[in-house]
């Protein structure tokens, strides 16, 4: 990408992390991508919300936690985090199930704010709309 | 600009047709390829969410995704649109974007 040109990125995770590689490679994927300085903005709906819940332990299944890094997003500058509000009600969820992922507001003394921003199904086709590039996973 | 949508499962198996349709956009496409081209037999319990999709803008199928699966073309739902592999490019490139719902 030349440098200088910045486009609006979509990463769409709609998968359950675990059963299948997508939602790892979502999060790598994002994280690597941080460093190109794009204008980021990452989606959890449908099972994807499962990425997000507190407490997940994989100890028994033999397969890295990999939950611990979506609360480094915020490190990573990335500051557009939205997940769908009925996907998870759908699956029965609410907001107090998930990840407590916080960023240093720069524009505030570096006060820690919450990253992860609810919206509805309407809101989230609009920004989906407005990207130069959805990447799905 | 619009989106082109892409759907490549079965909405009997997975529940990205049923995402996608409710995400759409005004006037975003939505093109069925490999398993998703089942969705286009009209007489199916999900024909009601391709009519809901046909409301608001193009559905198209691929044609040889409903060849290689003895989906009749005479059993698609009214109003979709058959398309070839060039089809898909030009699709492609008259969209501002694509989306695809793995």
């Amino acid at each position: 990408m030349a440098e200088g040109i910045k486009k609006k990125l979509l990463y769409v995770n709609r998968k359950a992390p675990y059963g299948t590689i997508y939602a790892l490679e979502g999060l790598e994927v994002v994280l690597v991508g941080a460093a190109f300085e794009q204008d980021v903005s990452v989606a959890f709906l449908d099972d994807g919300v499962f990425q997000l819940l507190d407490g997940q332990d994989t100890a028994d299944i033999g397969v890295k936690n990999f939950s611990r890094a979506y609360k480094a997003l915020g490190d990573f500058e990335v500051r557009k985090v939205y997940v769908e509000r009925e996907s998870l009600a759908e699956r029965g969820l609410d907001s107090a199930d998930l990840m407590q992922i916080t960023y240093e507001d720069e524009n505030d003394d570096g006060a820690e704010k919450p990253l992860v921003r609810l919206i509805d199904r309407r809101e989230l086709a609009h920004i989906m709309s407005e990207q130069d590039v959805i990447l799905s996973f | 600009m619009s989106t082109l949508h892409i759907v490549n499962k079965s909405p009997f198996e997975r529940n990205a047709l049923a995402s996608c349709i409710g995400h759409l956009g005004n006037d975003d496409a939505v093109l069925l390829i490999e398993d998703a081209v089942v969705a286009a037999r009209d007489g199916s319990t999900v024909a009601p969410l391709i009519r809901e999709a046909l409301t608001n803008g193009p559905v198209y199928v691929l044609a040889a995704d409903l060849a290689a699966r003895a989906i009749k073309r005479e059993g698609v739902i009214a109003g979709m649109k058959l398309i070839d592999y060039r089809g898909f490019v030009e699709l492609a490139a008259q969209h501002a974007r694509t989306q695809s719902w793995l």
